[in-house]
């Protein structure tokens, strides 16, 4: 049986008939449009489809759309506004942070999280924190350079 | 990969979701943080006709001191404990374990109480709340009962726990620094082939050891805890005692590790864990 839910996704209301067993990702991606969340592994490893649910990172591909009726989910569209990329996005473009981009929306939503409990994170807490999260291009040191650069860079908005 | 269809339900208190447990019986299921439950869904491996979300149930999630001792609401998450400063001060293994379970993803949604009802023996928690003699409370439509630690696993994935109880509470006994986890993990999922939870009671010249990963559920080293009951806590000792930490268990034999090796693991273990936590003390 359908059931409606309701999540609010980059601000916006998003309203749709979804049955109880559909993932949020497959909301986010046939429901609203939003294709830039990734459907990697399908089984909870690759964290290519992490969002933000409730400013927590979570691996939408292992959460129910239902669980998430009522709440705030933000996802790799909800980042740039006013045509300016988030430090996180400028610092995966300086810094060389993605090649294929398959990881990059979900690396980005983990950085993201990251920076925000911890703004100045040591090369290892960085490694720690993107541990569910797999790229198989980068060799991730270009990723840890990206996440560094975005540290530095919101330190000196914040100045 | 979706799961089979199923019926959800968001229960608001603890009474309506085990008068809803009762209702629909055995083919109804509890979710906590999905993080167990919603991957074997997804590989049918479970398909139940009603899903019973307990997240809007009101103060199930918390980390209070209660007399003596610090009380854990059942779906507190991994990264509540992991973060909280109360059990950073009051009692360090779990804040020292939280981290090394799974991913930071994972830590946010999977749930302390979630992970002991599923009881999957490579799991993390079971060899911290054995080490620390926890107890468990556990609430059905007859009220509530506590039990402890060392009577709450019955096998694989399989606890006292009845099919329409719900694990509400978690206590644990503050104590000093001298306490450990050592883990050996598998390489994809971080869930333990082997980890060994230590605390060093100096006081009362005591230790207690609890094992995860090793055997069909996880165990109190007992042999280990009977050598090493009021002796000085030096190489030699810990050595010895470590050499006995799979006597009388039967590892488990797998993919991911032979029985043999488990049974090395387990003692290289137990000896990484004694030493650190002494070396804490
Ligand atoms: C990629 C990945 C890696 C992981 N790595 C690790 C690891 O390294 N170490 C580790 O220990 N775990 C690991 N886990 C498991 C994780 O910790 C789970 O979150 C945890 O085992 C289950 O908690 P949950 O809240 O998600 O429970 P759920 O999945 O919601 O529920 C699990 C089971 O317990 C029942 N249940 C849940 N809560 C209650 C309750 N309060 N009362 C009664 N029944 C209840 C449910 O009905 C279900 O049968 C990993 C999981 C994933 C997806
Ligand atoms: S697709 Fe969700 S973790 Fe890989
Ligand atoms: S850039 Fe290709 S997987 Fe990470």
């Amino acid at each position: 049986m359908k059931t409606v839910v309701n999540i609010r996704v980059n601000g916006v209301e998003q309203k749709h008939e979804v049955e109880p067993r559909t993932l949020l990702v497959h909301f986010l991606r046939d429901c609203c449009r939003l294709t830039g969340t990734h459907v990697g592994c399908e089984t909870s490893i690759c964290g290519a489809c992490t969002v933000l649910f409730e400013g927590k990172a979570v691996k939408s591909c292992t959460l129910l759309a239902v669980q998430a009726d009522g709440s705030e989910v933000t996802t790799i569209e909800g980042l740039a506004g006013d045509g300016r990329l988030h430090p996180v996005q400028e610092g995966f473009w300086e810094r060389h942070g993605l090649q294929c981009g398959y990881c990059t929306p979900g690396m980005i939503m983990m950085a993201v999280q990251l920076l925000e409990r911890n703004p100045k994170p040591t090369r290892e807490e960085i490694s720690h924190a993107i541990e569910g999260n797999l790229c198989r291009c980068t060799g991730y040191s270009h990723i840890i350079d990206a996440i560094e650069y975005a540290a530095r860079k919101i330190a000196e908005v914040k100045k | 990969m979706i799961p089979a269809a199923f019926d959800y339900l968001r229960p608001a208190t603890l009474d309506e979701a085990i008068a809803l447990l009762e209702l629909h019986g055995a083919d109804a299921k509890v979710l906590a943080g999905g993080h167990s439950l919603v991957p074997v869904m997804k590989l049918r491996l479970a398909q139940p006709k009603t899903v019973i979300d307990i997240s809007s149930v009101a103060d199930l999630s918390y980390v209070r001191e209660q007399g003596d001792k610090i009380a854990i609401g059942a779906m507190t998450t991994h990264y509540d404990i992991e973060a909280s400063p109360l059990l950073r001060d009051t009692c360090p293994l779990l804040t020292e374990l939280a981290p090394q379970i799974g991913d930071a993803q994972v830590r946010n949604r999977g749930t302390i109480g979630g992970s002991l009802v599923h009881a999957d023996p490579a799991a993390d928690w079971p060899a911290a709340i054995l080490a620390l003699d926890a107890d468990l409370e556990i609430a059905g439509s007859n009220g509530r009962r506590a039990v402890k630690a060392t009577e709450f696993f019955v096998g694989m994935m399989e606890t006292v726990v009845q099919s329409s109880e719900i694990l509400c509470e978690i206590r644990v006994p503050t104590t000093a620094r001298s306490v450990a986890y050592v883990k050996f993990a598998q390489r994809a999922s971080g869930f333990a082939i082997a980890g060994v939870a230590v605390v060093v009671d100096g006081a009362n010249k005591t230790v207690s050891v609890g094992v995860t990963g090793v055997a069909a559920r996880p165990y109190r080293a007992l042999a280990v805890e009977s050598v090493l009951r009021g002796k000085v806590l030096n190489r030699d000792a810990i050595d010895q005692a470590a050499g006995i930490a799979a006597e009388g268990v039967e590892p488990l034999d797998d993919i991911h590790a032979s029985a043999a090796f488990r049974a090395h693991l387990v003692q290289v273990n137990t000896r990484r864990a004694l030493e650190v936590a002494v070396s804490r003390g």
